[in-house]
């Protein structure tokens, strides 16, 4: 039977990092077949870094995002840590490091939930788009709203300390770092990472309520079973900066465990589709339409045993508690579960500030050198992977880079069906199923990779195809 | 030299200068803070985000430099006026400069006078560190103007 399509095409959904495009397909009756995020992911990036000497590397990848630049950097050093024949740092290094990775995760997830979330949870989907923004949440919730920008700046200010400067830092270098933390660094961070602290928990309160509040609602929006994907330290605890990696099924059990992921290209592949430059990651052996999974602080709170900070761990034990102990698949509990891993990554920089290692001077390690290895690092919105082969006379000569949006590409593109499925309403896109989408997309934090973002240019792809795959029209608006 | 009155005032450059011209806003805040000009302080990103709205409300004036794709040439620069509304994007972390007045004022009830420097550039499609040598030349003139501007506090601005 041949059954007619036709489209719907929301956007623009273009800003900073990229742009993307939804498309929504309809069948012959009208009603939704199928819902389609498209972003335009920049890979050109493994070709640039292609000759140039490694330990340019972990500087270089930095141009990747402007959001989370130190996750390249820092999985670009592990990388090329390997490279220099290093596999465990210096005391120093590796906390230092630490320091530098938690306070990216502390700064990305407190300016996403102040600035993108916390608008949609305080105010909710249908409010007019001029109050559910971040001047709306300044004007309503005035202490709340200055104690994001102060946990942004805080988390900025570690990254300046320890990487060296706030773009283009230095800090992670092929074996090691190149400075150490000053104890008057130290003490001025000392004196108010309590009241970080403090912020964490207010903002966690605000997630776990607003997901216990609006439970029956949530629980029909985007939500799915999944595999969850992430690294685990060899106990189990949640490490965002180093570990093995564990997929567990929608049930729980466990898929693989503890893998060392100098060997992820045995377990992951990456599929293409035509309609789409970003390509969908699934674990090899369970096939791209079993295999897909998500990743993030959903995928790390549900896949991790057990969290090695007390406060934290007292709240993943209270969002467990909510599904009898086995993984939650709501896509807005990433909010719950991203505030989770933000007093994680709070209490977990007290301890590292606490901690006389970072005064040391015992830098870097050496090794034997080799020819190819890989990084991998729990960014704010997932798993990161940078691998790369450095040839004879020191020169990149290929990369490979799964970026933590990438892992996620399929679990978006279900939520962004489901939204749609039960939303849409004839064919008129109403200004509700516009803010529901985005509220879907949201939820994951995806980083559209950085496209250059000059005044002026707000570069979207527009295409046009019909229920034959074939191109009608195709338009560039700048 | 001496900054008029003793105003603050903060440049920030912001763009990716891992992508040619679009970091001609964070080359022109590396070329003023090599001025070491008493009363200017630096900054330079990859984006304005919410956290910028803390530094500016601590001066009186804020020089926003960025690249742009289609302004006039060598450089545009014009004052930046609060919206009247701000809209949250649909997964943007960065903010424009007048949003970023809009919040400063909201959160900490000053927002400086503020311009925006929009310095043109040609290549933006390549991933690479070296400005065209068009933008070049176009980065060198908006230093040359700019610079009596932050000597006078921008009084001779019209």
């Amino acid at each position: 039977m041949s059954v007619l399509t036709r489209k719907i095409t929301i956007d623009p959904i273009t800003r900073v990092e990229g742009h993307g495009k939804v498309t929504i397909l309809l069948d012959g009756q009208g009603r939704v077949s199928q819902a389609r995020l498209h972003i335009v992911e920049f890979r050109g990036f493994e070709r640039f870094v292609q000759g140039r000497p490694y330990w340019e590397i972990p500087v270089l990848v930095q141009r990747l995002c402007g959001i989370c630049p130190v996750s390249h950097h820092l999985a670009a050093a592990k990388a090329m840590d390997g490279i220099v024949g290093v596999d465990k740092l210096t005391p120093t290094a590796e906390k230092i490091r630490r320091l530098m990775h938690y306070a990216q995760i502390f700064q990305s997830h407190a300016l996403h939930f102040f600035y993108l979330a916390s608008p949609d949870l305080l105010f909710g989907f249908d409010a007019e788009p001029t109050v559910r923004n971040v001047i709306g949440v300044a004007i309503k919730h005035p202490e709340m709203a200055v104690q994001g920008v102060t946990m942004r700046k805080f988390g900025q200010e570690i990254i300046k300390a320890t990487a060296g400067k706030k773009i283009h830092g230095t800090g992670a270098v092929p074996g090691g770092v190149n400075k150490s933390l000053s104890k008057e660094e130290r003490d001025l961070f000392l004196r108010d990472i309590d009241q970080m602290i403090a912020g964490c928990r207010s903002a966690l309160r605000i997630a776990k309520n607003y997901t216990l509040d609006h439970l029956a609602e949530l629980s029909e929006f985007g939500a799915f079973d999944s595999i969850h994907l992430s690294l685990v330290r060899e106990d189990g605890a949640m490490d965002l900066y180093h570990g093995n990696l564990r997929a567990i099924g929608s049930g729980g059990q466990i898929i693989f465990d503890q893998v060392n992921y100098q060997t992820y290209f045995d377990l992951l592949s990456e599929e293409v589709k035509p309609w789409s430059y970003m390509k969908f990651p699934f674990i090899s052996k369970l096939g791209s339409e079993a295999g897909w999974y998500r990743v993030g602080p959903l995928a790390r709170i549900n896949a991790c045993d057990f969290i090695d900070t007390p406060e934290a761990e007292a709240a993943r034990k209270e969002f467990k508690a909510l599904t009898h102990g086995k993984p939650n698949h709501l896509t807005m509990a990433y909010h719950w579960a991203r505030m989770i891993e933000l007093l994680h990554a709070g209490e977990r920089i007290k301890a590292l500030l606490l901690d006389p290692d970072l005064q040391g001077d015992d830098l870097m390690a050496v090794g034997e050198r080799r020819e190819e290895s890989v990084g991998m690092i729990e960014a704010p919105r997932g798993t990161l992977i940078h691998h790369y082969r450095v040839d004879r006379h020191d020169q990149v000569t290929m990369a490979n880079l799964i970026v933590s949006t990438t892992h996620n590409n399929t679990p978006m593109n279900r939520a962004v069906t489901d939204v749609a499925k039960k939303f849409l309403s004839g064919t008129t896109i109403t200004e509700g199923l516009l803010n529901r989408i985005e509220v879907a997309i949201r939820a994951y934090d995806p980083c559209l990779s950085c496209a250059t973002h000059a005044l002026g240019q707000m570069p979207l792809l527009v295409e046009l195809r019909d229920g034959e795959g074939r191109l009608i029209d195709r338009k560039i608006s700048e | 030299m001496k900054i008029e009155n003793d105003i603050r005032i903060l440049v920030i450059g912001y763009g990716n200068p891992g992508r040619r011209d679009d970091g001609l806003g964070a080359a022109f805040a590396e070329r003023i803070q090599a001025l070491e000009l008493p009363g200017i302080a630096v900054d330079a990103d990859y984006q304005l985000t919410v956290e910028d709205s803390a530094s500016i409300a601590q001066c009186d004036i804020v020089l926003f430099a960025d690249a742009s794709v289609n302004g006039p040439e060598p450089f545009e620069l014009t004052p930046v006026q609060m919206p009247p509304c701000v809209t949250t994007g649909f997964s943007t972390h960065g903010l424009s400069a007048g949003a970023l007045l809009k919040l400063s004022s909201e959160l900490f009830g000053f927002s400086p006078k503020a311009f925006q420097l929009a310095i043109r550039g040609y290549d933006f499609g390549d991933f690479g560190e070296q400005l065209s040598e068009r933008a070049q030349g176009n980065l060198e003139a908006a230093v040359a103007h700019l610079t009596p501007l932050f000597q006078t506090g921008f009084r001779r601005f019209s």
